[in-house]
């Protein structure tokens, strides 16, 4: 985190809608290099708008969006994707039919540079490309997320919280500079939910991969944020560090209005207290 | 019982099979990359046949040239298909871009009897006459070698497909657009290049239909047994354009021979309605799961 100050990623009013009902109203924050910056709000606020937009599949009606310092609205999706934005979905997005290591290596498409004819004319640069491919992919990721067992393995066969990790693994093969993650801990245990939270902790320390994340288990997001931006209807409400905004009293009307702050709170507690048996 | 024609039969059904199975490979490259079920297969194949056609009969270049310009023009022609019709209709509904291949269908028939009119022609000749015998049982040197071209190109594709990154592309592409899109997988590319590539199959294919039977405006039926072929089959799946192309060959030969003329087109038809009851998707097909 030598680098927290810089903004990474750039968020300047962005405005998106969908016929008459307005998704995204004037969003604008910063994404610091190096940071963990959760996007937070209740169901429909417009985070997933706000992913999508950032992404590339949604272009919004005003706004800008500048990765790198460099204004990348007018790029596609694939384009951001290999520039080093790298995301993961809220329902699993991961290609069905394959293994775990096709995925990954899917990941590292973006970043191959051979095509047919130069792979039929120099197929030894084609072949070392892939080696070299090979070797990473196996050695960093697969060690680092704890997937060795299930590397052959077709990824429709796994259970939820792996099918999730290997996703992570997928995005993380793209080499990326910032990691989007949508609901990483969305329907997992706790077990699983510590280990996603610990990963997602580890990309940003050892692999200084920035992480702008939605997410709705609270205890996860007060727990290893740097950074919280609140959406509320499209409107962002709030924004700062975890434990401002926590004490936000437009964050708490937000979560009351759906009724979700005791069910927070309750959360927040429950994952700070220690359980009796963990260690 | 003639075993001997039965084995005759049954190797012309394997040649027609050969050329089914090829344009059932185009439909299907199609069908996986971008989800379009593209009625005018028939109509492109025959199309590629009217470009062969143009270029050796009418600007009398050798056939290799003159084949090797109408694969281009197929694949062009794909190209132009999918950059005016199809992409704008992307995320549209699907029975839209279905009926748009329908229209289409109908606008390259039009074209060819304006162009050439609605004449049946014959292709110049450019298979090797020579009789074929495999064993003792002889086989029409026209339908001997368009399956032993048909077979190469299906091997070509098929190796194209399993080792070029572009095949991987195409894979990741069938399996979750969004997901491949945001791998940085470019995801418009991929659709242009598979009705490119299938629009070069389903001219050489087109080629190869006329060759043995000649062309006219009405060829592009030629579609409605490969459409039987891939339900068969399953439409997105390349072994069961393979296997399909190859049944179906095979039992309309058989029931043309054996049971008469009239039942040519009616065993297909017959296994089709049973195969949409038995299994909706195809021998090969993935069985989709729609949420309601």
């Amino acid at each position: 985190m030598a680098t927290c100050t810089h903004p990474i990623l750039e968020i300047e009013g962005i405005s998106l809608s969908f016929g008459g009902v307005n998704a995204l109203n004037a969003v604008t924050f910063e994404v610091a290099s190096g940071s963990i910056t959760s996007v937070i709000g209740p169901n429909g606020a417009g985070k997933t708008s706000l992913f999508n937009t950032i992404s590339g599949f949604y272009k919004p009606q005003a706004g800008r969006i500048r990765f790198l310092g460099e204004d990348i609205g007018h790029l596609p999706p694939h384009q951001r994707g290999k520039l080093g934005l790298a995301r993961s979905f809220q329902n699993i997005a991961l290609f069905q039919g394959m293994t775990v290591l096709d995925n990954i290596k899917l990941g590292r498409h973006a970043q191959l540079h051979t095509g047919l004819f130069a792979a039929l004319l120099y197929f030894g640069k084609a072949r070392r490309e892939e080696m070299v491919l090979r070797e990473e992919i196996e050695r960093r990721i697969i060690d680092f997320l704890d997937i060795e067992h299930i590397r052959k393995a077709p990824v429709a066969a796994l259970p939820y919280g792996l099918q999730k990790r290997v996703e992570l693994a997928r995005a993380l093969a793209m080499q990326p500079k910032v990691l989007m993650l949508d609901e990483p801990v969305a329907g997992m245990n706790r077990e699983e939910t510590e280990d996603m939270a610990r990963f997602i902790l580890d990309v940003q320390a050892e692999w200084g991969v920035t992480v702008l994340m939605v997410e709705h288990d609270m205890g996860v997001v007060m727990d290893i944020s740097d950074y919280i931006v609140v959406l509320n209807f499209g409107e962002m409400i709030a924004e700062g560090p975890p434990e401002e905004v926590q004490r936000n009293p437009e964050v708490i009307k937000a979560y009351l209005g759906s009724g979700d702050f005791a069910k927070l709170r309750q959360r927040m507690e429950r994952y700070r207290t220690p359980q009796p048996g963990a260690t | 019982m003639d075993w001997l024609l039965l084995l005759e039969v049954s190797l012309a059904g394997l040649g027609t099979g050969g050329l089914y199975a090829l344009t059932a490979l185009a439909f299907v490259m199609i069908y996986k990359a971008t989800k379009v079920v593209n009625l005018a297969i028939g109509e492109m194949l025959m199309m590629g046949a009217y470009f062969f056609f143009a270029f050796s009969a009418a600007l009398q270049l050798p056939w290799w040239l003159a084949m090797a310009g109408a694969v281009m023009g197929g694949g062009l022609l794909g190209a132009v298909i999918e950059r005016l019709t199809i992409r704008p209709l992307l995320g549209k509904s699907t029975l839209s871009v279905f009926m748009v291949t329908v229209g289409l269908a109908s606008v390259f028939v039009g074209v060819v009897e304006l162009v050439w009119t609605a004449d049946p022609r014959a292709l110049p000749e450019f298979i090797p006459r020579a009789a074929v015998f495999i064993g003792p049982a002889f086989v029409a040197p026209k339908i001997f070698y368009s399956f032993l071209v048909a077979a190469a190109l299906i091997a070509a594709t098929l190796f194209v497909l399993r080792f070029w990154r572009g095949g991987v592309a195409l894979r990741a592409t069938a399996s979750d657009q969004v997901a491949a899109y945001a791998m940085g997988i470019n995801v418009p590319r991929v659709f242009s290049v598979a009705w490119i590539i299938a629009g070069m199959i389903a001219a050489l294919a087109g080629i190869l239909v006329g060759a043995i039977g000649g062309i006219s405006s009405a060829m592009g039926q030629f579609g409605l047994s490969v459409l039987v072929v891939v339900i068969f089959g399953g439409l997105d799946s390349v072994p069961g354009a393979l296997v399909g192309g190859i049944v179906v060959g095979l039992m309309e030969a058989l029931a043309g021979t054996y049971l008469g003329g009239e039942y040519k087109r009616l065993t297909p038809f017959s296994l089709l309605a049973l195969i949409l009851i038995v299994r909706p998707y195809g021998l090969f097909g993935t069985a989709e799961i729609e949420r309601l």
